[in-house]
């Protein structure tokens, strides 16, 4: 069994964090770049010194600053996967994934086996004797899984494995990764980018931003409904920040009210800070003030069009407190009637029903 | 004004004479191993003297059609042993050259100085066992100085030019041994005349002198 | 003949007027051999005790260059330090030294009166003169060649494959054994030919430092200077030599790597 425990200042890249991640679990890691989320996988993987912390693996103690405890990164054994899958170009696949058990002193026999099991595994036995440079980047992730995974590593680390690959590599490796990663009570901590991954892999999320947590939860609630900026805009949810007023009403900054239901398993609190949280296929998109039931209306600035498979997503100008700028989802035929064009002022309309206010 | 390298600082200065002798000349010197120069003369080189450290030299500049005239001899330069200052080693005679442990450079055979060195093993008898056989006579006066042979073959006149870093040993059998230097003025020479005059007074009373205080005996 | 991309036609003059340079001396020296002696003048004793010297102690000073090359190469490619920048072009140096200067100061550092040779005089052990010597000399002046050939390799091949080797449980020793050095294998090659081909070819500093005398210290070259003297043939013959000998190198590893591609 193999909990992770860190906790990592490093100065000089801003970071001050704390977390677990408990045997079994896979956690994601979301933020934007240069938000520490690398930083934090060296300081677990032993390449890197915190000024102050500690990594705790199990019972095992990695590192204290403390007690002025490190272990080497080589005795760790945690593992790494990053977007390049570094196999060793001048030894072939079997000997890339053997490496591991033969630095640690097996066999060659025992190491061969090894190899072909783990091989056998991801699905890429027939590859064994192929040298690095005839692979494809999918096929060379698959022998980069195995050959980490042959370390018998207690803990996992993925710095966006899947971001080099096509479409359907990724769903291959995606697939592969859900079978292995968390298996033996192994735990994993995995940087990404891609909603998916998220979605078909994690079990928690952690929302770094300047080397802070700034959101931590479980994966579904997190994307359903975020409260950190960068998750809001990986998760494609609009979030309003404000307080909860008299009436169920969402005061926003500079005074724009939000009308919702509060939501059932936690409803928020009046006075405190609450967020009104709403998908953009709520969201109508009018040229002029609208008249009619719906409540919500908010003048906002074109930013963005974007295509979507399921019509346009247009995306406003940043929210005045530095939130993602509200996006509305409209059909094809929509969006060309209204012939928009980025800097024009439109009105979004949200009716107060597709509104649920959560605690913030 | 081609001259083998042993003939430097007496050339230059009989040089210094001739120019105040004869004003509006000027005198240019190439200072190199006698070998080089014949083999620069073969292959073209223009000059209009060529004072060699050997009769050898001289003969294969003869052979190759290069001169005006007949070569003429004016210096002769013997060997001497050199060693550190003050001879710490108190080597004293040519066989004791050969004493154990010591560390003695000479010139290879197929130098002029080393020729020499090797009639005089001939002569006596005693083959040296040197640990270095250089190609010119500078680098066996350099190992010495720099204190790292003991003991070496040079000329005279190069340990005269040394002065007080080194420590001369003079032995008898040089006598046997002795170069000759030839002085020719070149076919390809375009000053015939001055460069007579030159040869001139290498020859004449002035040259000898300055010739002699630099060591060279009588051709 | 079909021309690589992006070259315009008129590049291929001063190309070849380079080739040109290079190949017409030695064409010269082929021409100028007397073809007849050619053979008894490289056999003869005098040669053939050299040219054994010359390739004995350039592989010997070869051998001393990767052993120290290697481990300096891959220090200064992978540290950031202050220290190590200061080293660097200490390091270059005999590349800018003429042979003669830095025999000299081998001469003051390792001859009987050095600053380190007069302890190693006492202690009974005399460097000048003697082939060990020659092989510091040729050592001097090579180094460099190795350390850029290979720190130029290292810094491209950078530090990720370690990185990867580390975490997969491999101590520094492990990865540098199974990972850095099989890694820069082509570098080495390369940097090891350069070498033994600057150390073959060394002469001024072997002049300085180590003297001159058969069997001992008389490499090749040091042969050539002196039969210049005397037998004007035996030295365009044995230039010859050496520049065969410098030739069968080169191609040697040349079709090597060819094949390796």
């Amino acid at each position: 069994m193999s909990e992770l425990r860190l906790r990592a200042v490093v100065a000089d890249r801003g970071v001050d964090l704390e977390f677990s991640v408990a045997a079994g679990e896979v956690v994601a890691i979301l933020g934007p770049n240069g938000a520490g989320k690398s930083t934090t996988l060296h300081v677990i993987a032993g390449l890197l010194r915190p000024d102050d912390g500690l990594v705790h693996v199990g019972n095992k103690v990695l590192s204290d600053t403390a007690t002025g405890i490190f272990v080497p990164a080589h005795a760790r054994r945690v593992g790494l996967l990053l977007q390049d899958p570094l196999l060793f170009p001048h030894l072939s696949v079997a000997a890339n994934v053997a490496f591991a058990p033969r630095s640690r002193g097996r066999g060659r026999r025992v190491a061969r086996q090894a190899a072909a099991h783990w091989l056998k595994q991801v699905d890429a036995a027939e590859l064994a004797d192929r040298r690095p440079r005839q692979l494809s980047g999918g096929q060379a992730q698959r022998v980069a899984i195995a050959r980490a995974l042959a370390a018998e590593p207690d803990v996992m680390l993925l710095d966006e494995p899947l971001a080099g690959l096509d479409v359907a590599a990724a769903a291959a490796i995606r697939k592969l990764l859900r079978g292995v990663l968390a298996g033996n009570g192994r735990s994993a901590l995995m940087v990404t980018h891609d909603l998916l991954d998220v979605l078909t892999l994690a079990d928690r999320v952690l929302v770094l931003e300047s080397g802070h947590i700034v959101e931590s939860g479980p994966a579904a609630t997190v994307v359903a409904v975020p409260r950190s900026h960068f998750a809001a805009r990986l998760a494609g949810v609009n979030v309003v920040s404000g307080t909860l007023d008299d009436g169920g009403v969402v005061r926003a900054d500079r005074g724009a009210r939000w009308y919702g239901r509060p939501a059932g398993d936690t409803p928020p609190q009046r006075g405190q800070p609450t967020i009104a949280v709403f998908a953009p296929a709520a969201v109508a998109v009018y040229r002029d003030p609208p008249h009619g039931s719906p409540r919500n209306t908010v003048a906002v600035t074109v930013a963005e069009i974007d295509t979507r498979a399921s019509g346009i997503r247009i995306r406003a100008d940043q929210q005045p407190d530095g939130a993602p700028g509200l996006a509305a989802d409209i059909t094809t035929d929509a969006a060309a009637e209204l012939q928009l064009a980025p800097g024009e002022q439109v009105y979004f309309s949200v009716k107060a029903q597709e509104i649920t206010l959560h605690p913030a | 004004m081609f001259a083998a390298a042993s003939l430097k600082s007496s050339f230059t200065e009989i040089g210094e004479r001739f120019k105040t002798d004869n004003p509006g000349t000027s005198v240019a010197f190439s200072f190199a191993g006698s070998s080089d120069l014949v083999t620069e003369l073969t292959n073209g080189a223009t000059a209009d003297v060529f004072a060699s450290a050997d009769t050898k030299n001289m003969d294969k500049a003869t052979q190759a059609g290069l001169l005006a005239g007949e070569p003429v001899n004016f210096a002769s330069n013997t060997l001497v042993i050199a060693v550190a200052a003050g001879d710490p080693k108190k080597i004293g005679s040519f066989a004791d050259l050969n004493r154990p442990g010591l560390s003695v450079v000479v010139c290879a055979p197929q130098v002029p100085c080393g020729a020499a060195t090797q009639r005089v093993e001939d002569a006596t008898g005693i083959r040296l066992n040197p640990v270095s056989e250089e190609s010119s006579v500078t680098d066996v006066l350099n190992k010495i100085t720099s204190g790292q042979a003991d003991a070496g073959l040079v000329y005279v006149t190069d340990a005269r030019g040394a002065g007080d870093k080194v420590t001369t040993v003079p032995f008898p059998e040089a006598a046997g041994a002795v170069n000759t230097y030839p002085i020719a003025v070149l076919k390809r020479s375009a000053n015939s005349e001055v460069a007579h005059k030159f040869v001139d007074l290498v020859t004449g009373e002035a040259g000898q002198k300055i010739l002699a205080q630099a060591g060279f005996a009588k051709p | 003949m079909s021309q690589p991309a992006g070259l315009p036609r008129w590049i291929y003059l001063p190309a070849a007027v380079g080739v040109l340079f290079v190949a017409l001396p030695l064409v010269a020296i082929a021409a100028k051999v007397q073809w007849p002696q050619f053979f008894s003048l490289i056999t003869s004793e005098s040669s053939r005790t050299a040219l054994l010297l010359s390739l004995r102690t350039a592989a010997a000073s070869t051998t001393l260059c990767l052993l120290l090359g290697v481990p300096m190469a891959l220090v200064l490619a992978r540290s950031e330090g202050w220290l190590v920048r200061l080293v660097r072009p200490f390091v270059l140096l005999p590349l800018v030294l003429p042979p003669v200067v830095g025999g000299i100061a081998l001469l003051y550092t390792f001859g009987r009166l050095g600053l380190i040779g007069q302890y190693l005089d006492a202690a009974g052990i005399r460097i000048a003169f003697s082939t060990t010597a020659v092989v510091l000399a040729q050592t001097f002046v090579s180094l460099p060649f190795l350390v850029i050939a290979l720190e130029g390799a290292a810094r491209s091949a950078g530090d990720r494959y370690e990185m990867v080797a580390t975490t997969l449980g491999a101590r520094p020793t492990t990865v540098w054994w199974r990972v850095s050095l099989p890694l820069l294998a082509p570098g080495l090659v390369s940097g090891a030919v350069l070498a033994f081909a600057r150390a073959l070819g060394e002469f001024g500093a072997t002049l300085t430092f180590a003297g001159s005398r058969q069997g001992v210290t008389r490499t090749l070259p040091l042969e050539i200077y002196l039969e210049r003297e005397s037998d004007a043939d035996a030295a365009v013959a044995l230039s010859l030599l050496l520049v065969a000998v410098g030739a069968v190198v080169v191609l040697a590893v040349g079709v090597g790597r060819l094949r390796d591609e």
